[in-house]
């Protein structure tokens, strides 16, 4: 059902994996995710639509291996299946030609940017993409990204490679240089929160991509909800993207916390278990 | 003479063992209650009983035949009308429904119609396998089911038995709408729902699992590429929050969310499935109905030490199902009424730890006719706790209506559908269940169902709208 085509480590800890899965290849749009299911016993995780191949009917999804689920997503080989991938979910970036856009990725986060810098250049936006890492190793899609903008920064936290800093800083200099139209910043909680109260200073509209713990993904359960311009709404369906200006970052930051020691208790179970099984 | 027998009672787990475990409470008749109990009833002429129950089941003819020996001819009778039994024999609230009509519940104890239903159900399931043979699409019309929940499943079967070719979208990766996410193990165990779901794609019905319909494909897509109508059965699927301060704090959940968690994905055999949820030694749920007694019963089971129901009236006024009530009870679920939680209370880290609480009186009766709950100034007092479950309620999620121009809904978000023919105001386009009534029944969803097939068949067949 959802062979897998290609699944290859691309830094230390991301992997890039190529599912078959003709209906979400034909309809998503950038912005959009899904939700996959590895195994039987698998929970249900959201991932960025990173890129889609109509003919082929496959789609692109870039992970971060940070638990149990994504650690068993790195251990599934090409040609096995994955029990379930559902999308596309979410509303579509609103994409249109806004004038000069700078689009921000941090970490796993340029995996998401990166469909959406490549919409925003296609509508006939100007478009600066800086991404960042941690260090050299962490940094993802840099060529992609290259080859279809019209400026690229990168920056690292350590200087391993790029510049030596944080994307916040190069955006800084952007914004006092020229004229910026819209920003659009995924990554981090934190990166985000600090993107977003630099643009306000600035008063750039900004875009931020969420990343609240989901189950259903449909609007069904409210786990995914979120505090914007003082009202409840829900990552899954009234999002991913909000306006960066109006968002409680804050209290979604303690929120992903919610399962931080059970997440532990899982991933030591499972990678006992993989230690067993290689008679260790 | 058939008032002389006392109504059989079900077995049940007991108390202390079940609250360990997610295994059925109720156990079911064996062969001789089962009988015995179907002798009780009286085989009126004029059967109130049957006008109770929202799908007419012919509850005389069904009990007679159990009565005497067959039970796989009682199970024929019932699935004339009723295509879940084994479903709705456990959930159905019955005392409201067929056994609130029936002749002896005036004089004593009804029939325990609901227990014999489940009974018959049961017995075909596990002895008999019932051969689900493929009806041929012979019509040449295709009908999109929106949602698998009751009104859903029931509209498919109807359909496919009437010759359509039928394809069933449901947004989760399970059939079944509230009966697997929702309807936790120990009440519904959810390999009855799975068999149903399976004598469905036995009989031909094509469903399209994770395929939620509004986010890339609209109403109007289906239309246009083919389908020739669509039922919208959707489900009351929108989770209601009190909206008090702290209602995001780290171990606050809906109670759909919670118990989509343990149910449809294990998270109550966690770490074995990979799915967590917060445990917690105290926990609050808030709201008095079935979805609430769910709620507490599932987490005593999660191991939870004290577990409290907060509702804001009096027991009288609970919306829940007098047996469900019991069964919290005999758990050890302490009742909190005429109280209403004002605000949660959190620790630095954003974690639950408390709830604020206020006293609650009923003053007069508001337009549902139950007694108003008035707070009583001053009365103020703190729960503490590590996890918060809200249940007072689910709205209609707005994804379709949203989504599909010409559409009605009411002020609510319901969509707006003929009580007879589920018509909505957009030609091919039918609606039933919980989508249309809000949050209701099992059987009430089917009914729908029914319906909304039977006014398809003719939509389709004369082309009139
Ligand atoms: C709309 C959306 C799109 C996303 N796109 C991507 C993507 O393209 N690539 C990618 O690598 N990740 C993405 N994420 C995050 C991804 O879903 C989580 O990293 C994943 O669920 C972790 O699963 P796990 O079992 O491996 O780790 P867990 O054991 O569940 O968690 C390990 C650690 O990750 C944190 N974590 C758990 N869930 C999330 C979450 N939803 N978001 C952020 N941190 C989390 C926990 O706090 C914990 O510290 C996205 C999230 C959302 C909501
Ligand atoms: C915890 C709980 C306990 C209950 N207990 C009882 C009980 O004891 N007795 C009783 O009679 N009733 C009970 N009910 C109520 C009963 O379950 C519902 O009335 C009934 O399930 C409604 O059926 P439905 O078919 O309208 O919708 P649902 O069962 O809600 O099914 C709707 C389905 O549609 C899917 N869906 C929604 N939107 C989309 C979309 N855009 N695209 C594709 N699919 C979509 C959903 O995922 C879901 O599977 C309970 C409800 C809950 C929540
Ligand atoms: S379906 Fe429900 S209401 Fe109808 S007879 Fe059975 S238990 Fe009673
Ligand atoms: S993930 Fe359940 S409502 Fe968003």
């Amino acid at each position: 059902m959802y062979t897998i085509i290609q699944n290859t480590k691309i830094s230390t800890n991301v992997g890039k994996i190529v599912i078959e899965a003709p209906y979400i290849a034909q309809h998503r749009k950038a912005g959009q995710f899904v939700i996959i299911i590895v195994d039987e016993v698998g929970e249900r995780i959201p991932l960025t639509i990173a890129d889609a191949d109509k003919e082929k009917g496959t789609i692109t999804l870039y992970y971060q291996i940070v638990g149990t689920s994504t650690h068993k997503l790195s251990l599934k080989k090409e040609g096995e299946e994955l029990y379930n991938v559902a999308g596309p979910l979410g509303h579509p970036t609103d994409i249109h030609n806004y004038g000069t856009a700078v689009c921000v990725g941090g970490g796993i986060g340029i995996a998401a940017v990166n469909p959406i810098a490549v919409a925003m250049k296609e509508a006939g936006n100007y478009c600066i993409n800086i991404i960042g890492a941690r260090n050299k190793e962490l940094l993802i899609l840099e060529q992609e990204l290259k080859v279809k903008s019209d400026q690229i920064i990168v920056t690292t936290d350590d200087g391993s490679y790029g510049i030596k800093g944080f994307v916040t800083d190069e955006l800084k200099k952007i914004l006092d240089s020229r004229k910026v139209d819209i920003v659009v910043a995924v990554g981090p909680v934190p990166m985000m929160k600090a993107v977003s109260e630099l643009t306000r200073t600035y008063n750039v509209k900004t875009l931020v991509s969420l990343n609240s713990i989901m189950v259903d993904g449909t609007g069904m359960c409210g786990g995914c909800r979120v505090t914007v311009d003082g009202k409840k709404q829900f990552t899954c369906v009234d999002g991913p993207e909000f306006d960066a200006h109006l968002v409680d970052f804050d209290e979604l930051m303690k929120r992903l916390n919610t399962y931080k020691d059970q997440e532990k208790e899982s991933f030591e179970k499972h990678t006992c278990q993989l230690e067993k099984y290689h008679g260790r | 003479m058939a008032d002389k027998i006392p109504r059989q009672k079900m077995p049940q787990q007991d108390p202390a063992k079940r609250i360990h475990n997610f295994n059925e409470v109720p156990l079911g008749y064996d062969e001789n209650t089962a009988v015995l109990e179907a002798s009780r009833c009286l085989q009126c002429r004029r059967p109130t009983c049957v006008e109770g129950c929202p799908v007419n089941i012919n509850i005389p003819g069904f009990i007679k035949a159990l009565k005497e020996g067959n039970p796989l001819e009682a199970f024929a009778v019932i699935k004339q009308t009723n295509s879940l039994p084994a479903v709705c024999g456990r959930v159905c609230p019955q005392e409201d429904q067929c056994e609130k009509l029936c002749v002896l519940a005036k004089k004593g104890e009804p029939v325990a119609i609901g227990n014999l239903e489940r009974y018959v159900a049961d017995f075909e399931r596990e002895k008999e396998h019932y051969a689900f043979q493929k009806v041929k699409a012979e019509k040449g019309k295709k009908v999109a089911i929106i949602g698998s929940g009751p009104a859903g499943l029931t509209a498919a079967g109807d359909l496919a038995r009437m010759g359509y070719s039928v394809t069933v979208f449901e947004a989760l990766h399970k059939a079944g709408g509230v009966l697997v996410y929702g309807i936790p193990e120990f009440r519904l165990p959810k390999d009855i729902v799975q068999y149903e779901v399976d004598a469905l794609k036995a009989m031909g019905v094509t469903i399209e699992l994770s395929r939620v319909i509004g986010t890339a494909e609209t109403v109007n897509d289906l239309l246009s590429s083919g389908f020739d109508a669509v039922f919208v059965a959707t489900g009351a699927g929108l989770p209601l929050f009190l909206d008090i301060p702290g209602e995001n704090l780290q171990g606050v959940y809906s109670a759909n969310e919670y118990l989509t968690r343990s149910n449809l994905m294990k998270a109550y055999r966690f770490p074995e499935y990979d799915t967590p949820i917060v445990k917690g030694d105290r926990v609050a749920v808030v709201g008095g109905g079935n979805v609430a007694m769910d709620s507490a019963r599932t987490a005593l089971r999660l191991g939870s030490k004290e577990v409290y129901i907060i509702y804001r009236r009096s027991k009288k006024e609970m919306p829940a199902r007098i047996e469900e009530v019991e069964r919290a009870e005999e758990e050890g679920i302490i009742f909190k009424l005429l109280t209403n939680p004002v605000r949660f209370i959190g620790d630095e880290k954003g974690r639950i730890k408390a709830v604020e609480c206020i006293q609650m009186e009923l003053g007069e009766p508001d337009a549902s006719g139950r007694r108003s709950p008035i707070p009583v100034k001053g009365s103020e007092f703190i729960i503490d706790i590590d996890v918060a479950i809200i249940a007072i309620g689910n709205g209609p999620n707005p994804l379709i209506p949203k989504t599909t121009p010409g559409l009605d809904t009411t002020k609510r978000g319901n969509i707006v559908a003929d009580p007879q023919t589920m018509k909505t105001s957009k030609r091919g386009v039918f609606a039933g269940g919980d989508i249309v009534t809000g949050a209701a029944t099992v059987i009430q969803a089917m009914g729908a169902g029914k319906k909304a097939a039977k006014a398809i068949d003719e939509y389709l067949s004369t082309g009139v709208w």
